[in-house]
């Protein structure tokens, strides 16, 4: 009879310990997962980058440096590799050198009135958007699984089998999770 | 919130299983009626009724809804913005795949979402709603729609409209057919010499007319207004931006034009209610959905967050119940946390107060009126410029805002 207690006890104890051990992975996941977002969404923003050059080089002769920042700044952000920091660093900067050319587009009525900078303008900003909105979820998961490592009783199991916290990908200001002005 | 979707699964398959025994019951019923000793053959009958009725309202739930709503799939050359804002949730709130769009061609605002989960799901928005709101505005809804895909309100709302909807239909159907023969009464006694199986469809008929409007209210109090509330938390939290929604429900509360294709059935689906539409529409008083005005009082209190704790707080202040809306569990894991990551801290979201140079405008013009009825100004040490009447000049002042005293007069 002790026995059995003993053995139900010892179960109930390992069942609750697999539990914390499958939230950790889960939680681990679940950054990965959201970070995969992130890149797939930056990847669609140098993508379209080089449409939006090509239909606006035309209109805006005038404008040749706001341009080459563009290129120059997808360039960058095309060959970065290596941490996040970095990664996050160039694409906040391709951020903002694509506004600075929607800015700048404000003034050219005949672009304003092209279809194509009208469809291309709309993907962008919803591109802008989904890298932010990926990147608020990146760090939600990130807080979820940092939380999980360092608070008891989990921290115990997180440091046995090495989970690492995640790094969070930093916004420099809060200007620049606002999307791309728009007016629609 | 894995507590609110092991809820929702538990209560979907508690509605299956009731629906499973009611069916059961009228089966025994009309066994008997017709053949004495049929009963069980009656059960047998209706758990076959009930395996079909369950695994259509699973597996087609989410169709029927939509074809009875009226909506047709839309791709993305149809409407790129909608598809854009659609995505964009889809990534906000971490869902795997993007639920299929409908539109309904229909000049009422509102938006539902359905399906069984977040692998098979769909949102329909109607076209007066594209056509109303502003992409901020568009992008609270179908965060708030997105937030019931998440939760899996999705299930329960689609097994219930469908199966419930279904015994509504047939006590209608049941009614029409008394109607026609109790118009002829050498039809009515011919039915009654027919014998067993005459007297069981007329039971059958009379039991489920008693039962659908009883069923149509078990919809209404089924649907719990938490899960609006939740939609609406999780929409702010997805948005960032709860005002967006805020002025979202603030159109849908004014528009006084009425949805077609809603029924009695389907109305608990919608983020608000199709049915109660009057002029007064802030002020609704609906059973399936919270006040409109309330969800948009809560949504401006949240005082510049957008969590869910913000959430919870800002429900309890202006409900003034103490039970909040959130899952104890989502709570505790709300992102809402700055003391251990600053950095995944809620941005502070810009509330649209009017700009700082026109209110200093307004008051310069308005003290410049004060001035010209003699009105005497103090400018206390904490900022606060008091205006005090010419028969105040001279006596003691109490400044309303720190309480230094002051003495009355002219500078």
């Amino acid at each position: 009879m002790v026995l059995i207690i003993v053995l139900v006890i010892l179960a109930a104890i390992v069942l609750w310990l697999v539990g914390m051990y499958n939230s950790l992975v889960r939680a681990k996941n679940e950054v990965g997962n959201a970070w995969s977002q992130i890149d797939v969404q930056l990847n669609r923003r140098h993508d379209l980058i080089p449409n939006l050059v090509e239909t606006v080089k035309g209109y805006m002769t005038h404008e040749r440096e706001t341009l080459e920042a563009v290129v120059r700044a997808r360039q960058q952000a095309v060959q970065v590799s290596g941490s996040i920091e970095d990664k996050a660093r160039v694409e906040n900067a391709l951020s903002q050198t694509l506004r600075s050319l929607f800015a700048v587009s404000e003034n050219y009525p005949q672009l304003k009135a092209n279809e194509n900078f009208l469809a291309l303008q709309e993907e962008l900003t919803s591109t802008e958007n989904k890298i932010s909105f990926s990147r608020q979820y990146y760090n939600d998961s990130v807080l979820t699984l940092n939380n999980r490592i360092q608070m008891f009783p989990t921290n115990l199991f997180a440091s046995a089998f090495n989970f690492k916290q995640a790094a969070f990908f930093e916004v420099e200001s809060a200007d620049v999770r606002k999307p791309v002005a728009v007016k629609f | 919130m894995y507590e609110q979707i092991r809820a929702n699964r538990r209560r979907a398959l508690m509605l299956v299983l009731a629906m499973a025994v009611l069916l059961m019951a009228i089966g025994y019923v009309l066994g008997e009626y017709a053949v004495r000793g049929a009963g069980k053959l009656g059960v047998a009958l209706a758990l076959i009724v009930w395996a079909i009725q369950a695994l259509v309202a699973y597996y087609a739930g989410d169709s029927i809804v939509l074809s009875h709503s009226g909506g047709r799939k839309i791709e993305k050359q149809d409407h790129p913005v909608l598809f854009n804002v659609v995505e964009e949730m889809c990534v906000a709130s971490g869902l795997s795949r993007v639920p299929d769009i409908y539109i309904i061609d229909d000049d009422a605002l509102n938006a539902f979402a359905t399906g069984r989960d977040p692998e098979h799901a769909s949102v329909a928005v109607t076209a007066g709603l594209l056509k109303e709101l502003d992409r901020d505005e568009l992008q609270g809804v179908i965060g708030h729609e997105l937030g019931h895909v998440h939760n899996r309100d999705v299930l329960y709302m689609t097994l219930l409209v469908v199966m419930v909807g279904t015994i509504i239909l047939l006590a209608d159907l049941g009614r029409r057919f008394m109607f026609s023969s109790g118009s002829g009464t050498r039809t009515g006694r011919r039915s009654r010499g027919l014998g067993g199986a005459g007297i069981a469809i007329v039971v059958a008929a009379i039991l489920l007319m008693i039962l659908a409007p009883l069923l149509a209210q078990m919809i209404y109090l089924a649907v719990s207004r938490k899960r609006e509330y939740l939609g609406d938390a999780s929409s702010a939290l997805y948005t960032r931006f709860p005002e967006g929604l805020a002025r979202a429900l603030e159109k849908l509360g004014k528009s006084t034009k009425k949805l077609i294709a809603a029924t009695p059935a389907v109305a608990p689906m919608y983020i608000v209610n199709p049915l109660q539409v009057t002029a007064a529409g802030l002020s609704d008083l609906s059973s399936t959905h919270p006040p409109i005005s309330e969800r948009i009082r809560i949504l401006r209190s949240m005082g510049g967050h957008a969590g869910f704790g913000s959430y919870e707080a800002a429900f309890r202040k202006v409900t003034g119940r103490p039970v909040g809306v959130v899952p104890f569990a989502a709570l505790q894991s709300a992102p809402v946390v700055p003391v251990v990551a600053p950095a995944a801290a809620m941005p502070a979201v810009p509330l649209t107060a009017p700009p700082a140079e026109r209110i200093d405008r307004v008051r310069q013009t308005t003290d410049a009126l004060w001035a010209l009825n003699d009105y005497i100004f103090i400018d206390c040490q904490c900022g606060t410029r008091l205006k005090i009447p010419p028969v105040y000049a001279g006596k003691k002042i109490e400044c309303p805002h720190c309480g230094r005293v002051h003495e009355a007069k002219r500078a």
